[in-house]
């Protein structure tokens, strides 16, 4: 089953390859990882999406808490949560597409950013499902790059 | 007060109370190297290799409880270091390494002797730091033995640029404390966990206490022979855990696992009720998992959430430092009524008639089983054993029983041969006054010889007991067992003459050849006090380690001497190594 872990690191240089290597080391999966830094300057939020059963996902958890540079680790999966991952899709347009494209983009409420004669780039953000179903409404050759942000989440319980 | 990096580093050191340093210096270390010249309360052990230090700190640390400590150069220095980072780690040993470091300025533009310390170690060490900055010095150096001796004990790595050695900074001291939000090691037991487990308990009808190497590093020998005592069940224990509770109490079944005694696996097998106690459940004592104790419920104990549920699924789990866990069981267990056990006692007497350490002597050949039960005679049980890997690590565990915690010092996690002489090093540096024994066989031995040189220049008189059959002994029986007999790249061919090889770093050689002068000889050595003796013991080339659950068995499934000869495994077992 699909799990988004959410982890709470020290910000240091290392602890980035701490968590990666532990993965592929111990032969976890990942799907996505995103992290950056919190609005506490010393603190990183990891996101990590990663596939396995329950008792991969236990040991996923127990080997991340030991990791001396973690500070909190969540499985959002097992708790109420939103999550959101972002795109950015250079999409080839011409005379005989373009119209094509704009009902597709207002389909999914995605937004133009740059507009350039032969191409869009553009933007979508939402759940990996909506951002997967926004990539295959386009035919395959006309899209020239995809970039995807990978997922992150937060927990909708208000910790105190 | 105004002090370089290298000499706040040095005090660090004095005030943590660190007393030996196993090292070797380079470049990047000099200044460590003269901060400590002038320190008189630190005594420096100058090895010959630098895998030889990590391990002679290891054997440190094993022998004494503390942290052990080495220090090593850049690159190489640090290469060199990490066979014996990853030994200290498997069997979660207290361990400090500091390593140079290229200076600052030029890390990462490939320098003279640069390596990526912190990453070339990350998966080997419980954590690890790169220091660029003096001012980092004190308070780094205070969290890496915090982390190294508190929980899970484990190696932790300080990487030391030379100019944080060099930089002349105000050093206000050694912190007292430390806090760290990430890392909370002390736990508080959970009482509806320990009252489970009771429960558990109180109905066994077949239980049995299994034990490991937590029990030892835990310092949890006292509490752990009052609840084997106070309950009346049989105890086995694992490579790592010998000693903890006496082998030759009259409970102790003796080691478990794929050599372990016969008894000692058909009680785990049969068992309805497993008492876990800082065991990990490693690959060499369940066998094949899918036959592992198909009865029994299991209470599993370790300070470490991820051993739990790991390898086995467990019924009740209890967290905290086996000792404390112990005490809360010790207690909740007073007043119980406990189930009779006498006709599960009657089945594993049964068992233990199998006599499963029973071998055939031939007349005019050592037996590598004779000279391990005459080393326990002629030092009367009470030695400190280190050991290498293979035939001879297991004929040590099985042959010499130990009765007292860190008396039995060997890489059981990693498997590292190379480990028993520098390990017997810093095992005598820790207990100068006990007899060290290290137990070795012609391959591993020739993996850290070099030692013996440092083991003159420092006085540490051990007696290397070399078991020596000309074969790389464990690879031979597996060749014979699983492989035909073909035996491919097993045979030590152009073995050196040990005798003149120990004479040459000054020590005394004896070469034993026929059993009637080995007693003779081990008696020598051992009055030989003051002076390392290597005794090269020539034995039996054919003779295998048994009991043996071959590969892919199940605990039921053992194969004993002299009735199945010939052990057999599947596709399955080959492919567990």
């Amino acid at each position: 089953m699909r799990h988004i872990i959410s982890i709470q690191l020290e910000n240091e240089s290392g602890a980035l390859s701490r968590v990666a290597g532990l993965f592929s080391a111990r032969g976890f999966n990942i799907e996505s990882l995103t992290v950056a830094t919190t609005n506490d300057p010393t603190l990183s939020r990891m996101t990590i999406v990663s596939v396995g059963n329950d008792d991969i996902i236990e040991q996923i958890v127990k080997q991340l808490n030991k990791l001396i540079d973690v500070v909190t680790v969540t499985d959002l999966t097992a708790t109420e949560h939103i999550e959101r991952e972002l795109v950015l899709i250079k999409i080839s347009i011409d005379n005989d597409t373009q119209a094509k494209v704009d009902t597709q983009l207002d389909a999914f409420n995605a937004k133009i950013i740059d507009a350039a004669e032969e191409a869009y780039i553009v933007e979508l953000a939402g759940k990996s499902q909506k951002i997967n179903d926004f990539i295959n409404a386009f035919d395959a050759d006309k899209i020239i790059e995809v970039s995807r942000t990978g997922v992150t989440g937060v927990c909708q319980k208000i910790e105190s | 007060m105004k002090l370089n990096g290298a000499q706040i580093l040095v005090d660090c050191l004095k005030s943590e109370g660190v007393k030996h340093i196993f090292g070797y210096p380079g470049g990047a270390v000099l200044h460590i190297y003269d901060a400590l010249d002038s320190c008189t309360t630190i005594d420096h052990v100058l090895v010959r290799h630098e895998q030889g230090a990590v391990h002679a700190a290891d054997g440190y640390a094993r022998t004494s409880g503390k942290c052990g400590v080495s220090l090593v150069t850049s690159g190489p220095g640090l290469t060199n270091a990490v066979t014996g980072i990853a030994t200290a780690f498997t069997d979660s040993i207290p361990m400090v390494v500091i390593s140079g470091q290229v200076p600052s300025a030029v890390i990462g533009s490939d320098a003279f002797q640069e390596v990526d310390a912190v990453g070339i170690t990350r998966s080997c060490v419980k954590h690890n730091f790169l220091i660029k900055n003096a001012d980092d010095l004190a308070e780094t150096v205070k969290k890496a033995f915090y982390i190294a001796t508190t929980g899970r004990p484990g190696p932790v790595l300080i990487d030391i640029t030379k100019d944080a050695t060099i930089a002349e900074i105000e050093y206000e001291g050694y912190p007292e404390t430390i806090e760290m939000r990430s890392y909370q090691p002390k736990v508080q037991i959970n009482t509806e966990q320990i009252a489970k487990a009771i429960a558990v308990i109180e109905k066994a009808q077949k239980p049995i206490i299994y034990s490991g190497g937590g029990s030892v590093i835990g310092n949890a020998s006292e509490a752990l022979t009052t609840l084997t005592r106070n309950t009346g069940f049989p105890i086995t224990q694992t490579l790592m855990g010998l000693g903890a509770y006496p082998a030759t109490d009259k409970q102790s079944l003796g080691m478990l696992g794929m050599h372990g005694t016969y008894e000692s696996n058909m009680a785990m097998h049969d068992s309805d009720c497993i008492i876990a106690i800082g065991a990990r459940f490693d690959d060499r004592i369940t066998g094949n998992l899918e036959k592992f104790c198909p009865y029994a419920k299991i209470i599993h104990i370790d300070i470490d959430p991820s051993s739990v549920g790991k390898v086995v699924g467990v019924d009740v789990s209890v967290i905290g430092q086996v000792n404390d866990v112990l005490h809360a069981l010790i207690q909740g267990l007073k007043g119980k009524t406990l189930s009779n056990i006498d006709t599960w006692w009657k089945q594993i007497n049964e068992w233990r008639k199998v006599d499963s350490l029973a071998y055939k002597t031939t007349e005019g050949i050592i037996k590598p089983q004779t000279v391990v039960e005459m080393l326990y005679e002629v030092t009367n049980g009470e030695a400190i054993v280190t050991s290498d890997v293979g035939q001879h690590q297991m004929w040590a565990a099985q042959y010499y029983p130990f009765d007292k915690p860190r008396r039995w010092i060997n890489s059981g996690g990693l498997g590292t041969m190379g480990f028993g002489l520098p390990a017997a090093m810093g095992a005598k540096l820790a207990e100068p006054d006990l007899e060290v024994a290290c137990v070795t066989g012609d391959g591993s031995i020739q993996m850290m010889l070099q030692e013996l040189s440092t083991m003159l220049q420092y006085h540490t008189p051990v007696k290397i007991i070399n078991l020596n059959n000309g074969y790389l002994g464990m690879v031979r029986q597996w060749q014979e067992f699983f492989y035909e007999k073909r035996y491919a790249m097993s045979y030590m061919d152009a073995l050196p003459d040990f005798v003149k090889l120990a004479e040459s770093y000054g020590h005394i050689g004896i070469r034993v050849e026929k059993e009637a002068d080995l007693k003779p000889a081990l008696l020598e050595a051992f009055k030989q006090k003051d002076r390392t003796v290597f005794l090269d013991i020539i034995t039996d080339p054919t003779e295998n380690v048994f009991p043996m659950i071959p590969s892919g068995a199940g605990h039921h499934e053992m194969l004993l001497a002299g009735r199945d000869e010939m052990a057999s495994t599947n596709d399955s077992g080959l492919n567990l190594v």
